[in-house]
């Protein structure tokens, strides 16, 4: 019985590995054609939607996750900071789905009638933030994506910041820092591998989100400069055309795509793993010194 | 830079309270009886509700957990018991590995190994998905658990001459059930909520049902297809569903903390 989660797991990549990749080979990954018309498949645009809504969900959530991290470590009272905890992770307790209709119905007219004009008036000239404003796109999805890796990444930061010996802050205290000072010397340092492997698990968790991306994102296969646009991810375009899947060859490239994303989940998550635990296995090192 | 980081909490936390507060007057005025008894209605028909994607994804969760539990449970006694086997490391990385893949591909394995050769949509290949995702949350939980149970405890059933395998189960799971029915829970709530590896596996079913070998609804994948749909009605009716999906998760979430907090106390 305990075999059958190894086996499990050897099997999810055998099974998964056996369709297009014969046909299309490497040109697969390159390739950005997407037409189940012609049956010509390129992983490439979905790569590409999935790297930018992964980076804009990254640049909104980690610097907040820092600061809540740091607020619930440092800063708070302990109850204050259990009870802040408790709520942040009800963030992660959301379902996915839910998410992805509020974002539909409200934080994507939001994003359309009050952000985007913004960006566009004062940032139009960067292709980024160029052309016509929907309100599902790329930006909306990247939105959507911070909030739900958000308390994943603030978690383990909390975590991190957490395992910092009390010598360090107290060393760095007794040189006369401020208590700034005190948190960019001695805490945030220490804790730098930890933090990155927290960034390498927030990246995990948005490649995989498919539901609350599929509802946002509009749902072209195409590259695009601005964010404003429709676009797809790996996750959605799987979920929405894989029961609409037409020829074989069609069902075997959205299966080579589901392979793509495995791979790129599992290598995240094994990073991301070593990352974390060497930071806190440190706190074992420095206690026997 | 105090400020900041409360800043940062308060932006934070701003979302929770904002989906929180837009399920609520959304979604609220939509849930009444007619919401957890009656059955989809065609499109324009007023009235309709989702009381079979409730059952689905009670029944789903529930055959994930017989599939799932056991199996996990089983795996995780086994790590604690035995750390020092390669094949007790080797599953734990599996099981590591297992929480990093991405909930879809999961669904495509079970469509691949379940629905494919069966012919079709079902609800046991819905449950094997949302098994798939389960096992691994518990056999973590159940592996930290065990090891945090007392080695006096171990000591002394050995010392009155218990074997091995006799101490494991009636020594040492016991003492350590409460944390395991914890785990449990917080991965049933994790599968409830799931909705992508259902899209084709259970696939989704317009009509009462409740046999294993057919499709199934499930609250998730209805409130998806409801909310994508360009009809007022429906999108009411997701509101009101993603409302009660919601309230499900939260209060299994709440709950155990609540439970596990208070019994804590009373161990120590």
């Amino acid at each position: 019985m305990i075999l059958a989660l190894l086996a499990g797991i050897g099997a999810e990549l055998i099974v998964a590995a056996m369709p297009s990749i014969r046909h299309f080979g490497i040109g697969f990954l390159s390739s950005t054609e997407w037409d189940p018309a012609t049956d010509e498949y390129g992983a490439l645009p979905f790569v590409y939607g999935t790297a930018v809504s992964s980076a804009i969900a990254l640049i909104i959530a980690v610097p907040l996750s820092l600061g809540v991290a740091l607020c619930l470590s440092e800063m708070a009272p302990e109850w204050l900071s259990r009870k802040l905890g408790f709520l942040v992770e009800l963030l992660a307790a959301i379902p996915s789905v839910v998410y992805g209709l509020w974002a539909i119905f409200v934080l994507g007219p939001w994003l359309r009638d009050w952000i985007e004009p913004s960006l566009s008036d004062h940032l139009g000239f960067i292709p980024l933030f160029a052309g016509p404003r929907v309100s599902v796109g790329m930006l909306t999805a990247g939105v959507v994506l911070a909030i739900m890796v958000l308390p994943y990444v603030a978690a383990v930061c909390t975590d991190v910041f957490r395992v910092v010996p009390q010598s360090q802050r107290e060393a760095a205290l007794a040189l006369g820092a401020t208590k700034w000072e005190m948190v960019r010397m001695a805490v945030l340092p220490y804790g730098t591998s930890g933090i990155i492997g927290a960034i390498v698990l927030g990246l995990g968790r948005a490649l995989g989100e498919t539901i609350a991306v599929a509802m946002v994102i509009g749902n072209r296969p195409v590259i695009s400069a601005s964010l404003f646009a429709p676009s797809s991810t790996l996750a959605s375009v799987i979920a929405n055309e894989f029961v609409e899947a037409t020829t074989e060859l069609n069902v075997a490239a959205l299966i080579e795509l589901g392979l793509v994303l495995l791979v790129l989940g599992l290598m995240l998550n094994m990073v991301a793993r070593m990352l974390v635990l060497g930071a806190t296995q440190r706190r074992f090192n420095e206690r026997a010194t | 830079m105090v400020g900041l980081t409360v800043l940062a909490t308060v932006v934070a936390l701003v979302p929770l309270f904002l989906v929180l507060g837009y399920l609520l007057s959304k979604g609220a005025s939509s849930v009444n009886w007619n919401f957890f008894t009656r059955m989809p209605t065609p499109v324009g028909q007023p009235g309709g509700g989702m009381a079979n994607a409730i059952v689905g994804t009670f029944e789903l969760v529930g055959v994930a957990i017989v599939i799932g539990v056991p199996v996990g449970i089983g795996a995780g006694i086994y790590i604690a018991e035995n750390p020092a086997r390669w094949l007790a490391r080797a599953v734990r990385f599996a099981a590591d590995s297992m929480m990093g893949i991405p909930s879809i591909v999961i669904g495509i394995f079970v469509y691949s190994v379940v629905v494919e050769p069966a012919g079709g949509f079902s609800t046991f290949a819905g449950a094997a998905a949302l098994a798939i995702i389960m096992m691994p949350l518990v056999t973590r939980t159940t592996e930290e658990m065990i090891l945090l149970v007392p080695a006096e405890l171990r000591e002394a059933a050995l010392a009155l001459g218990v074997a091995h395998w006799r101490t494991t189960l009636s020594v040492v799971a016991p003492a350590a059930a409460s944390g395991i029915a914890t785990g449990i829970i917080l991965a049933v709530a994790r599968v409830a909520g799931e909705t992508a590896p259902l899209l084709f596996t259970a696939f989704g079913n317009r009509f009462w049902s409740t046999a294993l070998t057919q499709p199934i609804a499930s609250l998730t994948v209805q409130v998806y297809t409801y909310a994508i749909s360009p009809f007022a009605d429906w999108q009411r009716q997701a509101w009101a569903g993603a409302l009660v999906l919601t309230a499900i998760v939260l209060a299994l979430e709440i709950g155990i903390r609540g439970i596990t907090r208070g019994s804590a106390r009373v161990a120590r």
